[in-house]
């Protein structure tokens, strides 16, 4: 008896927060989509004349333009991507860190860290100046191109800097997961597999891999559904071409604030998270599994 | 020729030895037992054999053939690790399989074999299981069969029953014995449990320090200790110190303080003067409130403490010169006339012969 008025008391606190932080705000957007805007921006009044003032209009002008489906494709495949090139970076870098001495891993991790340090903006920034057609980083390729007589690239203003900034700023939500994983790899399993006849490559796609996807699972989810809602690093390192639906919605509050449109687009976006994470939960125990 | 033989293998980390100049010759069909305490090098060993250490020197010869410098996967063993190291992600037939698909085998074959090594290991019914659902000592049968599916010409095991209850162990030594008559594949088989050693083993080699001290069956290593180390880690003995007075091929004449003279077993290479020590078994040690005149070495003493077990009851019997002695009584007849309280006046003995001089 004590117990369950225990567990209840435990469980009281998150659920409050989710409701109060979560729930509650979710509702008040489904409710905005469904509103008309107001006449100098925000939102007109829920009554007037005795009338609940409620309509499909934003729904029915998002999918009656096919521009708004372009850029929340782009969207997922800048996240894919930047999940991906994190994937490929991060993991052989998680796992030298594993494999270093124990006294030189605690300086490892913080240096993986260590950019949250400075401010995210600054550091954003500093990539404009990196990438800027001044920058030794252009000259050089385009001294390169030149040489073999082609014509020369802006890294700035581009989907590539976009990409750079978004990989950049999120490597470290996959090093960190995947480090942690591979960290609890019991030793033995790659000496038994190699005493079984299993090859350096073997041992790792048969042994290492499949057991790091959990690993790779959870940073999947930490970079993918951050970069989905991004705008800031698009804003400053992408050109005009360079919208993302995380620009599209602030530009739809702090923009040309329209509300009910904000809303709508940014409960599409909650409801396509909330489908990837699904869907990636679903594999993950799916790849536990089948991996046998 | 010897399935395995290792000559002169050494082994240092960082100047210290922990395999010193081992030389070891092992037959086809043997269940040889590495034993010996912690660190004293029979893992280090062991990993030599394996491939996961590279000696010093010396040379492992396989089928005569030297395969020191040949990695781990291209050697044709396999070993059984002290953890199982199964593969959590793989399901108990995957497992088995692993060292088959690494060999390329065909499929039928591979699950034929797959199924016929866990028929033996008595697992069929667990081959689709994964290893956090198997017990401990079903998870040890799936590291043998692991091991065993593809024939290895030797299987290394380290210490891989210690993680069981006793119970359990002594269930997994018997099936281990029958496992390796059935399959008749060599076993190396490292332990620090002298009795584990004693029951599963052919022979034994007994390390200390890095080296080998006695390579032999276990009745010899028991009854025949080579010097102080190995009867003093085989079971229990009595240690007196003696000196040789007289050394003929019938049999020794030893002198120990304060005792007077005491015979034991011949020994070639006992000389008159050596200095040393005798070991007798406290079960070869009579004890009785009349002295026992077929006893040749005869003693008075007074029971100083006794410990039950059981089946049997060992009494530390204080001569007056306050050596002890050990002496084991079987209690196969309860209440008979071989119980003894502390502090009855008892005589100890034992045969001429029982005793062993060992040289310092």
């Amino acid at each position: 008896m004590t117990s369950r008025i225990g567990r209840w008391l435990l469980t009281l606190p998150p659920a409050l927060f989710l409701l109060v932080f979560f729930l509650a705000p979710s509702l008040i957007m489904v409710l905005a989509s469904f509103r008309f805007p107001g006449d100098y921006g925000g939102l007109a009044p829920l009554q007037a004349n005795g009338q609940w003032q409620l309509t499909l209009e934003t729904y029915r002008f998002l999918f009656s333009d096919f521009i708004y489906a372009e850029i929340f494709l782009k969207s997922f495949a800048v996240a894919l991507a930047t999940t991906l090139a994190c994937i490929v970076l991060a993991y052989p870098l998680a796992w030298l860190i594993t494999r270093s001495p124990k006294k030189h891993r605690d300086v490892m991790l913080l240096l993986a860290v260590l950019p949250f340090a400075s401010n995210f903006l600054i550091r954003v920034y500093a990539w404009m100046i990196i990438l800027g057609p001044q920058a030794a980083l252009s000259r050089g390729i385009n001294q390169g191109l030149a040489a073999m007589g082609m014509e020369p690239v802006t890294l700035l203003f581009s989907p590539v800097a976009v990409l750079i900034g978004m990989v950049y700023v999120h490597l470290p939500f996959m090093i960190l997961p995947l480090y942690i994983n591979l960290d609890r790899h019991d030793p033995a399993l790659l000496d038994a597999a190699q005493d079984l006849g299993a090859s350096g490559w073997q041992r790792f796609w048969r042994v290492t891999w499949p057991l790091s996807l959990p690993g790779i699972y959870s940073g999947s989810v930490l970079v993918f559904i951050p970069v989905l809602g991004m705008f800031a690093i698009p804003d400053i390192l992408g050109g005009t071409g360079d919208i993302l639906i995380g620009n599209l919605i602030k530009e739809q509050f702090l923009g040309t604030r329209d509300w009910p449109f904000g809303a709508t687009l940014s409960i599409l976006l909650t409801l396509a998270v909330l489908a990837f994470v699904g869907l990636s939960a679903w594999f993950a125990r799916r790849g536990r599994t089948s991996h046998g | 020729m010897a399935l395995l033989e290792l000559r002169n293998l050494t082994r240092r980390f960082g100047g210290v030895a922990a395999v010193d100049d081992v030389s070891l010759a092992i037959e086809a069909g043997e269940f040889v037992t590495l034993l010996g305490p912690s660190g004293c090098g029979k893992t280090t060993l062991l990993r030599m054999i394996a491939g996961f250490e590279v000696p010093d020197a010396g040379e492992i010869l396989l089928d005569g053939r030297n395969i020191a410098s040949i990695p781990p996967e291209k050697r044709p063993l396999h070993t059984v690790f002290q953890s199982y190291a199964l593969f959590p992600h793989m399901t108990v037939a995957d497992n088995v399989a692993f060292p088959l698909r690494m060999a390329n085998a065909p499929r039928a074959e591979l699950q034929r074999r797959v199924r016929e090594m866990l028929d033996t290991v008595h697992l069929a019914d667990k081959a689709g299981a994964y290893p956090m659902e198997l017990s401990g000592g079903q998870k040890q049968r799936v590291a043998l069969a692991r091991s065993l599916v593809n024939r290895p010409r030797l299987l290394l095991l380290d210490e891989p029953l210690a993680a069981l209850d006793a119970k359990l162990r002594e269930a997994m030594q018997h099936e281990l014995i029958a496992l390796q008559r059935e399959v008749g594949i060599t076993f190396v088989f490292v332990t620090h449990a002298q009795d584990e050693a004693l029951a599963l083993s052919h022979r034994i080699a007994v390390m200390n320090d890095g080296r080998v001290e006695q390579f032999d069956t276990p009745a010899r290593i028991y009854s025949q200790p080579a010097n102080r180390f190995v009867a003093d880690f085989i079971g229990s003995t009595n240690m007196l110190d003696v000196s040789v007075i007289e050394a003929t091929p019938g049999g020794l004449r030893l002198e120990a303080e304060g005792l007077g003279i005491i015979t034991a077993q011949p020994r070639e290479d006992a000389r008159t003067g050596q200095k040393g020590c005798l070991a007798v078994r406290p079960e070869q040690v009579g004890i009785g409130h009349t002295p026992d005149e077929s006893l040749g070495n005869r003693f008075v003493g007074r029971v100083a403490s006794l410990l039950y077990a059981g089946n049997v009851t060992t009494y530390t019997v204080e001569l007056e010169t306050g050596t002890r002695i050990e002496a084991l009584l079987s209690n196969s007849t309860p209440g008979g006339p071989g119980f003894f309280e502390t502090g009855d006046v008892v005589y100890v003995g034992w045969r001429h012969d029982a005793g062993v001089f060992l040289h310092d």
